[in-house]
């Protein structure tokens, strides 16, 4: 077989298709969550539904006019309902949202993520655009999804702000805190899948994807990630996932790695 | 700080609630904002905005304005950089995904100039519907466990009276004024819009006025042939006005997407010279301008032409 060429990008687009089951329900952020979830549908999950934070559920979204917010016209084409911003993200607290697709400036080792301030929060050296609707789907969906570039100055000991809650502390301080669902699922970066710890909820390895070491995610971590004895390895992407990957994004508008 | 339920009543009890012709102009309708109002906008970042109440609201030089809104766009840098408001109730705050952090936004927040109260998404919403249903708050499931939650004043956790668990208070939040922008309304305030519904209806039964901007004046005979779509009663609302591309440069559903070559220049000129560059946008496109059509003439009318079959294609398929 040859080797297949792709960016980081891509990567992690394909990757994250790939846990989205079909008959589920995601809430697809705009850019690269979105990418992801129309390629899940159009692999192995076409009954997976969309939902938009800004009150849509099952739109088929034109390819070529992706949506760049959750919140406008193009993301309400051809969908099955409109709701109000509330009552679409009450469907979580319902439970009727298996997954949730995150991003953020910052994560750490228990999986909560920053978007609101980098520094100290009464000083900030940046004051970044905040929540939006993060805070509820990590507290409400069931699974959480993280995308992320793999960066140390991303992936620190203690995030500077708690904006949307991974496992808080770790251990049981999720649940005991009062958020009783959901938590995050798996972070999915250049360099391969993460997982939590049952009991420690510490972030660990899963898989490495294609061409990653284990050295590199330790140089790329800012705090120490929990690495299995035996390594197992990811599937590399295939021809299929990145030829409809492409065809979802021909201008890589969505799939091109941001520079360090 | 909470308002108490009887001066809620209180103001229901004195406004006049017949089926009243009241349009009037933008700026009488204005008018009925106070300085120190708090003041809840519809729509959702740069969709449905009430752009033209905002533009007359700077135009006015309304002052110790707080302003809501479920995401906040580039409106909330005029209204920062126009001296209308001091703080800023919302969950997310910049001109767009693809367009950056506003440079503004970080100017006023990080020099302190100006105070960003950052809520979730759902969160915001359930105090507006708190407001809309009379109640002090609603209990939910989110915020809890954050960094957000201890930087608000008025948000409370108690345990679940009937089963024990834990549970955040998302406090009422019933707005002076409410400004919303709809497709159609008639001359009673009966409100008729199309598509994303966003947190409006809530916003518009919560406040104490409620501001209608529409693209279009309908009579009252049609909004009677469809009874089942009037989202926002005559009986809570105060002005109508009728102002045709009333979003713009943001988009209104089913009638334009945003202009988006206008916000490309807005954006350059925000981001490049910051709260400088804004001042230039205000005086050419706010101050300028002898009202909201020549303001929509400076927009030009190839975007607008753009945005307009753009945003009428919405069900081309």
């Amino acid at each position: 077989m040859t080797k297949l060429d792709y960016n980081t990008a891509e990567l992690v687009a394909i990757m994250s298709a790939r846990f989205l089951e079909d008959g589920k329900i995601v809430f697809g952020g705009a850019g690269m969550p979105l990418i992801s979830c129309i390629l899940a549908q159009k692999l192995h999950a076409p009954t997976l539904t969309i939902l938009f934070e800004g009150g849509v559920i099952g739109p088929h979204v034109q390819i070529g006019k992706l949506p760049p917010s959750t919140n406008e016209q193009r993301c309400a084409r051809r969908a099955n309902m409109l709701l109000s911003i509330t009552d679409i993200l009450l469907l979580q607290q319902r439970g009727y949202v298996d997954y949730g697709f995150l991003g953020g400036a910052q994560i750490d080792q228990y999986g909560n993520l920053n978007s609101s301030f980098i520094g100290d929060p009464d000083n900030p050296k940046v004051r970044l655009p905040g929540t939006g609707g993060a805070n509820d789907i990590a507290s409400l969906a069931s699974k959480i999804l993280v995308a992320m570039h793999h960066e140390k100055k991303r992936f620190v000991k203690k995030v500077d702000f708690i904006t949307t809650p991974g496992y808080l502390q770790g251990g049981t301080s999720r649940k005991d805190a009062g958020l009783l669902a959901g938590g995050p699922y798996k972070v999915i970066t250049h360099l391969g899948i993460f997982g939590f710890e049952k009991e420690s909820k510490r972030m660990c390895l899963e898989t490495l994807h294609p061409g990653a070491t284990v050295e590199e995610i330790r140089e790329r971590t800012g705090f120490e990630m929990v690495i299995p004895e035996k390594i197992k390895y990811t599937k590399a992407p295939t021809e299929k996932e990145l030829r409809i990957l492409r065809e979802l994004d021909p201008d890589k508008r969505y799939t091109t790695p941001k520079a360090e | 700080m909470m308002k108490s339920y009887v001066e809620l009543r209180d103001v229901i009890d004195k406004k006049n609630r017949g089926l009243r012709d009241k349009v009037m102009s933008l700026e009488d309708a204005i008018g009925l904002i106070k300085d120190g109002d708090h003041v809840a906008a519809g729509g959702c970042h740069y969709s449905r905005t009430p752009m033209a109440s905002v533009w007359e609201m700077i135009r006015q030089k309304k002052k110790d304005i707080t302003y809501s809104r479920s995401i906040t766009s580039t409106e909330g840098d005029l209204l920062l950089v126009g001296g209308v408001a001091k703080r800023i109730v919302t969950s997310w705050f910049s001109p767009g995904v693809t367009w950056g952090v506003s440079r503004v936004m970080r100017h006023y927040m990080e020099k302190k100039k100006a105070e960003f109260e950052e809520w979730s998404h759902m969160t915001l919403g359930l105090r507006y519907r708190a407001g809309a249903m009379g109640v002090p708050f609603i209990p939910a499931r989110s915020m809890m466990g954050s960094d957000l939650f201890p930087r608000l004043e008025d948000i409370k956790e108690m345990d679940c009276p009937y089963t024990g668990e834990k549970l955040a208070l998302i406090p009422a939040l019933n707005p002076d004024v409410a400004i919303i922008h709809t497709q159609k309304c008639d001359v009673y305030g009966n409100v008729q819009g199309q598509g994303l519904p966003f947190m409006d209806k809530d916003i518009a039964l919560a406040a104490n006025k409620v501001i209608v901007t529409t693209e279009q004046i309908v009579s009252n005979d049609q909004i009677r042939r469809s009874p089942d779509r009037t989202e926002i009663g005559f009986f809570c609302v105060d002005a109508v006005v009728e102002v045709p591309y009333g979003c713009l440069p943001h988009e209104c559903y089913g009638q334009y997407e945003p202009a988006f070559k206008h916000m490309d220049y807005y954006v350059k000129l925000m981001m490049g010279k910051g709260p400088e560059g804004v001042k230039e946008y205000l005086d050419e496109y706010v101050y300028a301008p002898a009202n909201w059509q020549e303001y929509i003439e400076m927009i030009g009318f190839k975007n607008i032409l753009d945005a307009t079959i753009e945003g009428r294609g919405i069900y081309n398929d």
